[in-house]
C-alpha cells in the first residue's frame, strides 16, 4: 500500500474556486516527489489536503492507511505528527529563541525535555544553525529562517516531509543548500514531497516530477 | 501517565513564567479579581463576627413552664424530675408561687393592689434553660411540655432568637447575592483576559495546531492561567480584608474598652480561607474554559 494515495480528489473552495479536479496519484514510502506547475495550479492545495489542513470536496486522501477526509477532528493532531511541514512563509514564532522554536514539536508530543534538547541541537546542527540557538528568529536572514523551519520540521523525525515552495524567496546558492538538505533526509528514508516551480532544484535532485495544471495531473 | 503529569507541570510553570513576564499587567488583573472578591468576603466576615457576638452575649434561651393551680408540691417535684431527665434541657429552677408574688411586689411596686387580692393568683413555675438556642428547638420543647399533665402553660422567650435568626438569614442572603454577582464579574474578567491572550497568541496557536498539537495541549496553559489568576485574586482579597480588619480592630479597641467588651473582629479560619482560594481558582478556571471554548473551538488554521 502506498504511503500517500489520492484517488479522484477534487477540492472546491467556498466561493466556487475549483483548486483540484479529479487528481489521482500515489507516493511510496521513501520517495522524493516534486509537485510542479504554474502558480495557482493547485500545488499548495494538494499539500494541504495531504496534511489534513484542508478536506477534499470529493475523492479520498489516504495517508499511512488512514482516510484523511473522514478522520475525526480528535485524530488530526496525531495524523499531523507523521509529517514535517515546511512553509513558504516559515511560520516561525518570533517571541522565542531559535532553540525554543525547534523544541515546540517535541513539547507538543510530550517528549522528555533533556532528550528533546539533545535532538533539537542535532536538528539545528544539521541545518547549520547550532551557533545561533539563542538568537531570535527575526535576526536571521531569509535563508536561515527557512533552514530553521526545516529544523523544526524534522526534529521529531517524521516519516514524511512536506514542503511548500521551500526555495521560493531564496537566491540560487541558498536554494542549492536547502536542496541538499532534502536529499540527505530522503537518503535516510524520509518521504519528501515538495511543491515548487524551481526547475533548477529539480534538475539537480532528479526527483519524480508530478506536474499539475488547472487542478489536474498534467504529467507524472 | 508521567508524560501527562510532565505536560501539566510544564503548562503550569509556563503560565507562571508568562505571569511574571508582564508583572504590572498581571498585578492589575489580580487586583481587579481581588477587589471583586473582597466585597462579599468582607460582608461575610462581618456577618460571621456578628453571629459569634450574638451567640456570646445573648441571654440563655429560657422557657417558663407554669403549673396548673391545683397541682400539689409533690406533683411539682415530679414534674421537675421529668424536666431534668429530658434531653435538651440544660438547667432548671423551681419558682414557687409565693416567691413569684414577692418578686412581683418588689419589682413593680404594686403592693397595694396585690394586698387587696383575696389570695395568691400566681401559679408555681419551673424556669428551664434549653440546650439549643434556635427557634425550632425551643418550639419543639414548648409543644412537648404543653402536653404534660398539670402543665397550664408554657412561655418561650424565643422572640429575640427568632428575630436574630431572621436578620442573620437576611444578611446571609444578601452576601450570597453579592457573591453571585461578583463571581460573575470574576468569570467575565478572566473570560476577557483569556480572549485577549488568544488574540495575541494566534500565531503560536496556529503553528502548534499545524504541527500536531491536540486541543487539550493548546487549552491547558490558558486554563492554568485562569485558575492561577483566580487563586491569586482570592489571596489578594484575603489580604485586603486582613488589612481592613487590622485597621478596624485598632480603632475598635478604645470603644470596646468603654463598654468592657472584648470586641475584636476575627478573619476567616484556616479551612474557610482555603475554601476561598479554591473557589476563586475554580471561577477563574471556569472563565478561562468558557473563553477557550468560545475562541478556540471554532478556530482552524488554513
Amino acid at each position: 500500500m502506498s504511503q500517500i494515495a489520492l484517488s479522484s480528489v477534487s477540492k472546491r473552495y467556498p466561493g466556487g474556486h475549483q483548486a483540484l479536479n479529479g487528481v489521482s496519484l500515489a507516493i511510496e514510502a521513501g520517495e522524493m516527489a516534486f509537485i510542479t506547475g504554474p502558480s495557482g495550479a493547485g500545488k499548495s492545495t494538494l499539500l494541504k489536503l495531504i496534511a489534513a489542513i484542508e478536506r477534499p470536496s470529493a475523492g479520498s486522501v489516504v495517508v499511512n492507511g488512514q482516510n484523511v477526509g473522514t478522520l475525526r477532528a480528535q485524530g488530526i493532531p496525531f495524523l499531523r505528527r507523521n509529517f514535517g511541514l515546511v512553509f513558504q512563509d516559515h511560520k516561525l514564532l518570533f517571541d522565542r529563541s531559535v532553540f525554543d522554536n525547534v523544541m515546540l514539536p517535541l513539547e507538543i508530543t510530550g517528549f522528555d525535555r533533556r532528550e528533546g534538547a539533545r535532538r533539537a541541537r542535532a536538528a539545528l546542527d544539521k541545518v547549520g544553525l547550532l551557533h545561533k540557538e539563542k538568537a531570535r528568529p527575526i535576526t536571521l536572514s531569509g535563508g536561515e529562517q527557512q533552514r530553521l523551519c526545516i529544523a523544526r520540521a524534522i526534529v521529531h523525525r517524521p516519516a514524511i516531509l512536506l514542503a511548500d515552495e521551500p526555495t521560493g524567496n531564496l537566491d540560487a546558492g541558498y536554494a542549492a543548500d536547502i536542496g541538499e538538505l532534502f536529499r540527505d533526509f530522503n537518503r535516510v528514508g524520509v518521504t519528501v514531497v515538495l511543491a515548487t516551480h524551481d526547475m533548477q532544484l529539480a534538475a539537480r535532485l532528479q526527483p519524480r516530477l508530478i506536474e499539475i495544471r488547472s487542478g489536474r495531473v498534467h504529467h507524472d | 501517565m508521567t508524560s501527562w503529569l510532565a505536560a501539566h507541570r510544564r503548562a503550569c510553570t509556563g503560565t507562571l513564567a508568562r505571569l511574571l513576564r508582564a508583572p504590572l499587567a498581571s498585578l492589575f488583573n489580580i487586583a481587579v479579581i481581588g477587589t471583586a472578591l473582597a466585597l462579599p468576603l468582607g460582608f461575610y466576615v462581618i456577618l460571621a463576627n456578628l453571629q459569634e457576638l450574638a451567640r456570646d452575649y445573648s441571654p440563655q434561651p429560657q422557657l417558663s413552664v407554669f403549673l396548673a393551680p391545683e397541682a400539689t408540691a409533690a406533683e411539682a417535684r415530679a414534674l421537675g424530675e421529668r424536666l431534668k431527665a429530658r434531653s435538651g434541657v440544660s438547667a432548671s429552677r423551681f419558682v414557687p408561687r409565693a416567691e413569684a408574688l414577692e418578686t412581683l411586689k418588689s419589682r413593680t411596686g404594686l403592693d397595694d393592689i396585690i394586698a387587696g387580692l383575696p389570695g395568691n393568683p400566681l401559679p408555681d413555675a419551673w424556669v428551664i434553660t434549653a440546650a439549643g438556642a434556635d427557634a425550632a428547638t425551643l418550639d419543639a420543647l414548648r409543644g412537648e411540655f404543653q402536653q404534660w399533665p398539670k402543665v397550664a402553660e408554657v412561655h418561650v422567650d424565643s422572640e429575640w432568637a427568632r428575630r436574630l435568626d431572621q436578620l442573620l438569614a437576611l444578611g446571609r442572603h444578601a452576601v450570597l447575592l453579592l457573591a453571585t454577582a461578583l463571581a460573575f464579574a470574576l468569570v467575565a474578567v478572566t473570560f476577557n483576559t483569556i480572549r485577549l491572550q488568544i488574540l495575541t497568541q494566534r500565531d503560536e496557536i496556529e503553528v502548534a495546531k499545524l504541527i500536531g498539537a491536540t486541543d487539550g495541549w493548546i487549552r491547558r496553559p490558558f486554563l492554568y492561567f485562569g485558575a492561577i489568576t483566580g487563586a491569586a485574586g482570592g489571596g489578594a482579597a484575603w489580604l485586603m480584608i486582613w488589612g481592613v480588619l487590622a485597621l478596624f480592630n485598632d480603632r475598635l479597641q478604645p470603644l470596646a474598652s468603654l463598654y468592657g467588651l472584648p470586641l475584636r473582629l476575627t478573619h476567616l479560619n484556616g479551612s474557610d480561607s482555603i475554601t476561598l482560594l479554591f473557589f476563586a481558582a475554580a471561577l477563574g478556571w471556569f472563565g478561562a474554559w468558557l473563553s477557550v471554548r468560545r475562541h478556540l473551538g471554532t478556530y482552524n488554521p488554513s
